[in-house]
């Protein structure tokens, strides 16, 4: 958009009224291409002020050191570690090549990438539907629907730690309503965190929960976006019930579910806590995913290999930006921008 | 005009219905943490945990008494993160993003884009070097490694800036018209005019910091004294003799300042997120 887009009055009403509209989008601006830059004039497009310039300096150093020092840097750091042998202390200590990357080449690490797939997965199916199936009943005019959407947001204030703990009560034999539960209808409950067949899934469902608080919050306000009118006519067209929804609602609040989609990938993706707090890994491996391998390999019971680890990171480095493409490249073009 | 969405008899009922058993089945492990921090083993080590029972605040002081895992220190830790964390992705988000958006520079567009391509890369992919470099500058013992590698985000300078794109620009060209510098219009005329997406990042900001597990693990596992509240949350549970009472005490005395940010908070994260990131 540019500078003096007639949609930029509404901007300043929009403003100024932060404190009691809720739950409203902001202004419909189009799309937000991300290359177009702040109209300049053309005459004095070519002459740098060295005042300004400076200026910028000062005003991009904290930035640009920051993320130089403990983002870029690290990058290049990790490539040389993952071509580094360690003593026993860890210290990176004689070339060896490629040896850590053909030790990504085994079944056991080729075991850890599909678990860590299968429970990326898991998450973000059940962590975008679940949300959906409430913030859809929640955006009807009824009462209390403010009340319900404000109680499904709190697991959003749960840390992984927090989270992981008490669902390991939830599901502590000794003490389990979920148990409980199951067994009034007659099933007895698996060893939810201690048969291997069961861990991933449990450690999933949890992440599931964690996630739903946000993903609830950005879907809720993306309905809440919807265009009154379009949808009325819609209805008048005789669209109506799953035909109204997957044809009219869902591509409407697209830019909504695609930031869900992609964050929800990225947590799942990036999930320490909840496998080691909860298994540890286990039982047997059960719950190693890429990130617990990449913990376990550095620094669990002093094991202090970094070259494998820095390797393992790598792999989620591109296994993070080649998914970060595919749903750019695919699914953004399919996003629908008022 | 009233009517327009509301649904009729059948839809409504069913709609409670959902809501209702989702409710239960959601909220019930909030409600154990919240209430179990009150009650004494014996109500919470049964079939299912009786939340009716003797409340008592033992297991708070259980929990702030106990000296395996001190949890005061942890919360100054927690605190300290938290706060660090917001007020430098503000300071430096804040610069980055006015100088992308108002300075004429050489170099802004692909300097915009090393920002960006910060976000696509997983912190847990360069955990293991920057857990080197910061032991390496032999301040493994102070607060500051906990919070070292956070205090610059390329999210923050990508919301930032979306939200300084949407400032009029005749305001902008007013004040320079009225011989306002650049440091005057960012802090007294823009910042206060995108409190919305500054508001935002505060609340994730803290958020991010207090609810942060991986990295203050690595720095505690060599000095206790560097425990958050999430780590000791993690180290009380790996103790074998705390009940669950003191557990979820420990829990709620973690999710406090979270709680409120989130029941209060959530209006200010929705709004900052949905003009800038999702559009």
């Amino acid at each position: 958009m540019s500078r003096d887009d007639p949609s930029t009055e509404r901007d300043v009403d929009v403003l100024s009224t932060v404190g009691n509209a809720e739950f409203t989008e902001g202004p419909p601006d189009g799309p937000v291409t991300l290359t177009d830059s702040a109209p300049v004039s053309p005459s004095v497009i070519n002459r740098w002020n060295p005042r300004e310039v400076s200026l910028t300096v000062l005003f991009l150093a904290p930035a640009v050191v920051g993320l130089g020092a403990f983002v870029i840097f690290p990058l290049f750091q990790a490539v040389y570690l993952a071509t580094m042998g360690s003593d026993i202390l860890g210290n990176p200590t004689r070339f060896v090549g490629l040896q850590h990357f053909e030790e990504l080449f085994t079944p056991d690490f080729g075991a850890v990438l599909a678990r860590t797939a299968g429970f990326t997965l898991m998450v973000v199916v059940a962590g975008v539907v679940l949300p959906m199936a409430l913030a859809v009943p929640l955006s009807q005019r009824l009462p209390g629907m403010r009340v319900f959407r404000t109680l499904f947001t709190l697991p959003f204030a749960y840390s992984a730690s927090a989270a992981s703990v008490v669902w390991l009560l939830m599901l502590n034999p000794a003490m389990s309503p979920v148990n409980w539960l199951l067994q009034l209808v007659g099933v007895t409950a698996p060893g939810w965190t201690t048969d291997s067949g069961w861990a991933l899934v449990t450690v999933a469902g949890v992440t599931v929960w964690m996630v739903s608080g946000f993903n609830l919050l950005v879907l809720a306000a993306g309905l809440a976006g919807l265009d009154e009118q379009v949808l009325e006519a819609a209805r008048i067209d005789g669209a109506s019930g799953v035909r109204h929804f997957t044809g009219i609602v869902l591509p409407m609040i697209s830019p909504s579910l695609f930031f869900v989609i992609v964050t929800t990938t990225l947590t799942a993706l990036q999930s320490l806590g909840q496998p080691q707090v909860m298994t540890d890994g286990g039982p047997n491996g059960a719950t190693s995913t890429l990130v617990y391998s990449i913990f376990n390999q550095a620094f669990h019971n002093n094991n202090s290999n970094y070259g494998l680890a820095s390797a393992q990171g790598l792999v989620l480095l591109v296994v993070g930006v080649l998914l970060a493409a595919v749903q750019f490249g695919v699914i953004e073009r399919r996003v629908h921008y008022r | 005009m009233s009517r327009l969405n509301s649904p009729g008899r059948v839809t409504s009922t069913l709609t409670y219905v959902w809501l209702i058993v989702a409710a239960v089945v959601l909220l019930f492990p909030i409600l154990l943490t919240v209430l179990g921090g009150f009650l004494p083993s014996i109500d919470l080590l049964r079939q299912p945990p009786n939340l009716l029972g003797h409340y008592t605040v033992d297991s708070y002081l259980g929990a702030l008494r106990q000296t395996v895992v001190p949890l005061l220190p942890a919360f100054g830790n927690s605190l300290f993160v938290g706060l660090v964390i917001m007020i430098a992705h503000l300071a430096t988000s804040c610069l980055a993003a006015y100088a992308l958006v108002f300075l004429r520079t050489p170099l802004r567009t692909p300097l915009f884009w090393l920002f960006m391509a910060t976000i696509m890369v997983p912190y847990e992919a360069i955990v293991v070097p920057n857990a080197l470099f910061v032991r390496s500058l032999g301040i493994g013992d102070s607060r500051f490694a906990l919070v070292l590698p956070f205090l610059a985000n390329g999210f923050g300078v990508f919301l930032l800036r979306q939200a300084f794109r949407q400032f009029p620009g005749e305001l902008r060209d007013a004040a320079t018209i009225d011989g306002c510098g650049h440091f005057r219009f960012l802090f007294t005329i823009l910042l206060p005019g995108c409190r919305p997406a500054i508001a935002a990042l505060a609340v994730w900001s803290f958020l991010q910091g207090w609810n942060m597990y991986f990295w203050p693990l690595i720095i505690s596992s060599t000095n206790n004294s560097l425990n958050t509240l999430q780590t000791a949350v993690f180290a009380l549970r790996s103790n074998d003799s705390a009940d669950p009472g003191l557990l979820l005490a420990g829990i709620t005395i973690t999710l406090l300042p979270t709680l409120l940010l989130v029941l209060f908070g959530q209006r200010w994260l929705v709004r900052g997120f949905t003009a800038g990131a999702v559009k």
